[in-house]
């Protein structure tokens, strides 16, 4: 995944000459997740550069790039160190089109590797997507396949709006063979990435994969889950979550963060609002418990294990059907 | 031997062109303006503290729901505007209308904000004025972001940002100051010391020697100017951004000021300031000083006078009419805005208002 997202940003710097990638690291050492691996080589100092390390600094210069035409795409190196350029984010690349009717904008792409799963030390862990996702005039997506991560990305750096890219960083390892001439997917659209008749699991980013898995082992055990990448947080693609969700009339929202007041509460509600006459149970939850990040020898604990996904689904209420 | 030091420091007393009284001109480091800069200045300075009164007014009317006055501070307000090329840009905070209206954008249009109407009611673009911010230093940034984009472009734009006292001890008065420097960005940071951040006075705000001494960790060379002087802000900041626009790299000045009103009609300053130090700033007051001065040279007669007085009036009336024509503003811009493209979710939410105007208009009971 890693150097499909590499490949995306060197094609978008060959494409536009005003996209400009910076951030800590990213010059020379090429990111410390290798994303920018040879851009700074390839395209010099102006369009590939390290900043003084501050990410309001990097975002707040952003703003002032994106206001003059330029098409800034940053990397903050981990996403609990984002939170230094939070003021920037919320109070001005989100509202700077809103403050100005329109006359001005901040197209950008602020890229976060985010959530655990890799063994990493405190704060570079976090699931920070409610935040972002809680701020309107942001974009949140997060690619869960090798195929999306070159998509997305490119589909955000042509964005005319802001757009926060959640990397999950235990994917960043992640193998796949991909065509990159295949017309690269809107921002806004979720994907059926497993058909299924019995319930729907409903997933982004990291908990993707383990959404996949317990749907295979459920398969053997005769029960048919579909299974639905949520791609884009903001915008919501009510239509092929909801129309999956009706197929089925079971759901379970699978996601790393902590659950309370979260994204996939607001999915909840949703397909609840939306699909209620069609719902055989309440809509589960598997999601992180309401704890900071914990350390590595625990965090297994933390994060959506196929089993509790499937003791989920058997709690759907299959023997009042 | 020089060292890289001096280049940097800022002198110990701020610099004046003009004496307090108006009636000398100071054997000074630095340049005078000449005399149609001065006039010009002047003008400016009228039409400055005219907007102040005015808006003052407004408020008291209920016009205005806030209005944070830069009376007493409008010689560095006319000055930041004069000392800009039309292709340069003026990064405003909340304090900065009359900065904004001395750059040319119409007062009625800058109002906007603080009638409620909306957050920016003027075209950035036009001007080169970014809309006024209200988290301190945050623009700073966004300064240094813009002044980098002009110049990856091969462009000679300078990017002036200007902040309060209060704000240099925010993070981002630090980054910014640093990028600008790591980047050799044409930026002229311009602090306007007015001795307070709401209640809270400089001493518990910086123990520096003074605040253009913040530039010398960064490598920026600092300025310090007596901010009622006009001709010595102008004479400051026209140099600055010389050397800004020259590649001499971002540029810091402090000016030295008094904010004469509260910080808001919200705010009560008796309540930290005494009214023996307002009432000493009098005695410095910005707009006296250089008419004394243009009159003693011969540049300003009444006649003249007159006319500018005339003229700013006549924006005063400008003001009055336009914020006494109220026009509601379309709720579509609630949605409109957010995004290049409303979302599907934007669009439903929209309906909703859509709806409750249109049974609005329909129910009978409404006009009762
Ligand atoms: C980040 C942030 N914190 C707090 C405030 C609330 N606030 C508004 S103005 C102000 C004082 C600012 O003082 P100064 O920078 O000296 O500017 P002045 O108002 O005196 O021109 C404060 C604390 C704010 N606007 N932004």
């Amino acid at each position: 995944m890693a150097q499909a997202l590499n490949q995306a940003l060197r094609d978008a710097m060959t494409d536009d000459d005003s996209v400009l990638v910076f951030g800590e690291d990213v010059g020379p050492l090429g990111g410390v997740f290798r994303v920018t691996d040879g851009l700074n080589a390839e395209f010099g100092d102006k369009r590939c550069f390290d900043t003084p390390l501050a990410e309001s600094g990097i975002v707040g210069l952003a703003v002032g790039l994106a206001m003059h035409g330029m098409r800034p795409v940053v990397e903050m190196q981990f996403d609990a160190f984002a939170y230094p350029a939070f003021e920037q984010v919320v109070s001005h690349v989100a509202k700077l089109r809103n403050r100005t009717r329109g006359a001005l904008s901040a197209p950008m792409v602020i890229r976060v590797p985010f959530a655990g799963g890799i063994g990493g030390v405190e704060h570079h862990c976090d699931s920070s997507e409610a935040y972002y996702a809680h701020t309107p005039g942001l974009h949140v997506v997060t690619p869960a396949t090798v195929a999306d991560a070159y998509g997305l990305l490119r589909a955000a750096i042509a964005s005319p709006d802001p757009v926060v890219f959640l990397e999950p960083k235990k994917l960043y390892w992640s193998k796949e063979e991909v065509d990159l001439t295949r017309p690269v997917p809107p921002i806004g659209r979720a994907q059926v990435l497993r058909e299924g008749s019995d319930a729907t699991l409903i997933a982004y980013g990291p908990a993707v994969p383990p959404a996949l898995e317990a749907a295979e082992i459920a398969a053997q055990d005769g029960r048919s889950l579909q299974v639905i990448d949520v791609r884009s947080i903001v915008p919501f693609d009510d239509e092929t979550v909801c129309k999956a969700v009706r197929s089925t009339g079971r759901a379970v929202v699978v996601a790393e963060a902590t659950g309370f007041a979260s994204v996939a509460s607001e999915i909840v509600a949703r397909v609840t609002e939306r699909c209620f006459h069609h719902l055989a149970a309440p809509v589960r939850r598997v999601v992180g418990f309401d704890i900071p990040y914990p350390p590595p020898k625990l965090e297994h604990f933390q994060l959506p294990s196929v089993d509790r996904i499937l003791d989920a689904v058997e709690d759907l209420q299959w023997e009042d059907s | 031997m020089k060292s890289v030091i001096d280049d940097l420091l800022p002198t110990d007393e701020p610099l004046a062109c003009i004496s307090a009284d108006g009636t000398a001109v100071l054997d000074s480091q630095i340049d005078r303006p000449n005399d149609s800069a001065l006039l010009a200045g002047y003008a400016a300075l009228v039409r400055a503290r005219r907007l102040n009164d005015q808006a003052y007014a407004l408020v008291r009317q209920g016009r205005l729901a806030v209005y944070p006055s830069s009376h007493g501070q409008e010689a560095c307000q006319v000055a930041a505007a004069l000392a800009l090329d039309d292709e340069d840009w003026l990064f405003p905070t909340y304090r900065d209308t009359a900065a904004v209206v001395a750059r040319g954008v119409d007062p009625v249009e800058v109002f906007v904000l603080l009638k409620g109407d909306w957050h920016s009611g003027y075209d950035p673009r036009r001007h080169r004025v970014a809309p006024a911010t209200t988290p301190l230093a945050t623009q700073l940034l966004h300064a240094v972001g813009l002044a980098h984009a002009a110049q990856l472009r091969g462009e000679k734009t300078v990017a002036m940002a200007l902040c309060g006292d209060g704000a240099t001890s925010e993070g981002d008065f630090h980054e910014a100051l640093n990028f600008a420097a790591v980047f050799k960005t044409p930026v002229v940071f311009f602090v306007q010391n007015n001795e307070y951040a709401i209640s809270v006075p400089l001493a518990r705000q910086s123990v520096a020697p003074s605040l253009a001494h913040k530039g010398i960790g960064y490598g920026i060379p600092g300025q310090r100017v007596d901010g009622n002087d006009l001709a010595a802000v102008l004479s400051v900041l026209s140099s600055a951004v010389a050397k800004a626009r020259a590649g001499g790299g971002p540029q810091l000045v402090e000016a030295h000021t008094y904010r004469m009103q509260a910080h808001t009609n919200a705010d009560d300053a008796t309540r930290y300031r005494q009214d023996a130090d307002v009432e000493a700033w009098l005695t410095r007051d910005p707009l006296t000083r250089i008419e004394t001065f243009l009159r003693a040279e011969g540049l300003l007669d009444d006649e003249l006078a007159a006319s500018i007085t005339a003229e700013a009036e006549e924006m005063a009336g400008h003001i009055r009419g336009g914020l006494n024509t109220d026009v509601p503003p379309d709720y579509r811009h609630l949605f409109d805005h957010v995004y290049a493209q409303p979302t599907a979710q934007l669009q439903e939410q929209s309906a909703v208002v859509a709806d409750e105007l249109e049974r609005d208009t329909t129910d009978p009971e409404a006009d009762l």
